[in-house]
């Protein structure tokens, strides 16, 4: 590992303490807050969108959100570990085959939508787990 | 004017800072930069100081060289590069510099090689617009166009911007500022971009167009790489004592505000205070257990000696100005 390498993971480790940035992928759609100084007053804006692609590694990793605003369509690419960013939240896991959907900038409406993602094998362990809360709703039923 | 230093391009990062904006900074390494030697205007005819860095294979290291560095007792350095200051900023010999000689938000002229274009055409080299894209212009689509005039000048004038080789020139780029240092792995941060390849040599100095309004280690930020034998060092090695007198101060990292007061007391006086000054500090820099005996036995004698040659060294340096 290079010194360059050494200094950024050190900072990366460094932000990745002060805060959490859950896994998402291209096609989730993701709700980030981000903070916005109006002179001396802070405050947070959410901004709601599908995540049309990830790019770079490490501390200079970012991603690009799009949605439509007022019937046009926005991208905005925000870096991972910005700390302009408060919290980032996944609303919906999206079901994809492309790693960058720029695909989605030609559409609009119906097609443009993405298919949620249903991880079974996590619905699985999750049944697994609490095989009898299961059982009594069913007998409740 | 403060001596500068050598560094070795390690590349380019981002920093984010609180307020969320990145920064771009580039990392330079000192690389064991350390004096290696003084030109005094007694023995060369200008006064400047010699420093080095690097560690050069053995094999590159040739006689006459060897020599230089055994005569000065530094090790064998793989780049030097001279800084022409004041005597009175000199720094003691084979003394290692340290990163925080700059200080953060400081300004500084940094002078690197920049990276080779080869041979180059008009429009990459000077900004050429080129030839048109179609209206019948065949084949010199990039090409300069005219060079001049017809049969009246009947040649084309000097200095004609053409294409030619570009790159790898030495550039300075003025006025950056220092985003951090660390001393502890003997790096620079600096904001934005400095000539050259990643592992090329730069060398870093206070920017001659600002003047800093933060105040800077004077005659320098240095550290002793044998410090335990700091005290055996003075009587052995080198001639120039005001030298000694002033990295004495810095070591203790006072702005040597000092020099400045001696200059305007009588003579009387300033005997006084040097030698004072130096007996302090030689005793700071001893370890603890050997620090009273040399107090009493070694440094005083060598404290009148100091101060007597330092009197005629002053003078000297009067007559100089």
């Amino acid at each position: 590992m290079n010194l360059i390498q050494e200094l950024e993971k050190e900072q990366l480790d460094k932000l990745r303490e002060s805060k959490q940035i859950p896994d998402f992928a291209p096609g989730d759609t993701v709700r980030v807050n981000v903070k916005i100084s109006e002179g001396t007053r802070e405050r947070v804006q959410a901004y709601e969108g599908v995540v049309i692609g990830r790019s770079g590694s490490g501390i200079n990793e970012s991603f690009t959100v799009r949605k439509i605003s007022y019937g046009e369509g926005v991208e905005r690419v925000f870096p991972v570990y910005s700390p302009t960013i408060e919290s980032i939240s996944v609303v919906k896991k999206g079901k994809v085959r492309r790693a960058k959907l720029y695909y989605l900038r030609d559409r609009r409406g119906k097609s443009a939508r993405i298919a949620e993602k249903i991880d079974v094998n996590r619905q699985k362990a999750k049944e697994v787990s609490q095989p009898e809360a299961t059982g009594e709703e069913n007998e409740s039923k | 004017m403060r001596v500068g230093l050598i560094a070795e391009k390690v590349g380019m990062m981002r920093v984010f800072t609180e307020k969320g904006q990145h920064i771009p900074v580039t990392v330079l390494s000192l690389a064991g930069c350390q004096v290696v030697s003084h030109k005094t205007i007694q023995n060369d005819g200008y006064a400047a100081i010699q420093i080095g860095a690097g560690v050069p294979k053995v094999k590159n290291i040739t006689k006459p060289m060897r020599g230089h560095f055994a005569k000065n007792k530094v090790e064998p350095k793989s780049k030097l590069v001279e800084f022409r200051i004041d005597e009175s900023n000199f720094i003691q010999i084979g003394l290692h510099m340290k990163p925080d000689h700059f200080v953060p938000g400081q300004k500084v002229d940094v002078t690197g090689t920049s990276i080779g274009k080869g041979f180059a055409g008009a429009m990459k080299r000077h900004n050429f617009a080129g030839l048109r894209a179609s209206h019948g212009v065949s084949i010199s689509h990039r090409s300069h166009g005219s060079t001049g005039q017809c049969q009246d000048p009947g040649k084309v004038f000097k200095g004609k911007k053409m294409a030619g080789h570009m790159g790898a020139a030495k550039v300075t780029v003025q006025n950056l500022s220092i985003y951090s240092v660390d001393n502890d792995r003997g790096l620079i941060f600096i904001h934005g971009a400095v000539p050259g390849h990643t592992g090329g040599w730069v060398t870093i100095r206070d920017a001659i167009k600002i003047k800093s309004s933060i105040e800077l280690p004077i005659p320098g930020s240095f550290i002793d790489p044998n410090a335990p034998k700091q005290e055996s060092a003075p009587k052995e090695a080198t001639d120039d004592l005001t030298t000694q007198d002033h990295s004495a101060q810095g070591e203790n990292t006072e702005p040597s505000t000092q020099k400045l007061v001696d200059n305007d007391t009588p003579d009387n006086k300033m005997e006084e205070n040097t030698s004072d000054v130096s007996e302090e500090n030689e005793a700071n820099q001893m370890p603890v257990e050997e620090a009273d005996a040399a107090n009493t036995e070694e440094v005083a004698p060598e404290d009148e000696e100091n101060s007597d040659e330092q009197d005629i060294k002053k003078d000297d340096n009067g007559d100089s100005k």
